[in-house]
């Protein structure tokens, strides 16, 4: 397991021969990349600020890759999220997952997005033509849950 | 009783600070209370820990709720909904 939170940036065919590496019974990975957008809300994004809880956020993802052990077979996981001054098309998050099929693969890379968006301690600040804010929490990320509570 | 408390996002940049170390009163026994004893502490602290705000909490890097009870000595962390990712 890979866990890491970090200002540079990161290659994602690196990652995924890390991933990889002395696991020959890997059938599949799927991988998520999380990008900055250059509008939010009808407003032009010209830059963000990513904060995060040093300590907490570490512990927080492992848990949610714990989490997704339990559920599903799970070979080998990453999970990098940049904190930080980011711009628009800069990768923000990458979710790798590696199982023995795809579907656990799918399954358990879709909760650990899911979980990381609700649960993790990150914040963003938004800087638009008009001045910075912060970002708000959409209920949306919050009903995604409901899926993996069932 | 002694607590160290933390503040992150937008709660550290309208109360311009990002911890306190704070000796509270026996009567503070929860999250909950220690949130509503900041409130009244000065004008901004009831803008930003107002009843009406959506704040979260952790108490040593685990995220709580407001009826958790406040264990001695520990890191309690303040702070609005996460949106990382």
């Amino acid at each position: 397991m890979k866990i890491s939170i970090q200002q540079e940036d990161f290659d994602v065919s690196t990652e995924l021969q890390l991933l990889r590496k002395d696991l020959p019974g890997i059938g599949g990975i799927n991988v998520f990349v999380g990008t900055v957008r250059d509008t939010h809300q009808g407003d032009e994004v010209q830059s963000m600020e990513l904060e995060h809880y040093p300590g907490m956020t570490e512990k927080a993802l492992q848990e949610i890759v714990e989490q997704a052990k339990t559920r599903w077979d799970v070979l080998n996981a990453t999970i990098i999220h940049r904190v930080g001054k980011l711009h628009p098309t800069d990768q923000i998050v990458l979710v790798a997952v590696a199982s023995t099929h795809r579907g656990d693969a799918y399954a358990a890379c879709e909760f650990m997005m899911d979980y990381l968006k609700t649960s993790a301690p990150f914040w963003k600040k938004e800087y638009t033509p008009e001045g910075s804010r912060w970002v708000d929490a959409r209920t949306s990320d919050e009903e995604r849950l409901k899926k993996w509570r069932k | 009783m002694k607590v160290s408390i933390r503040f992150f996002a937008s709660l550290k940049e309208a109360l311009k600070k990002d911890h306190i170390d704070l000796e509270i009163p026996d009567s503070i026994k929860t999250i909950g209370d220690l949130k509503e004893y900041l409130a009244k502490q000065d004008a901004i602290s009831t803008e930003v820990f107002g009843a009406h705000k959506n704040i979260r909490a952790a108490q040593d890097l685990e995220m709580v709720s407001m009826d958790t009870p406040i264990r001695a000595g520990a890191e309690i962390a303040f702070f609005p909904p996460v949106t990382g990712g």
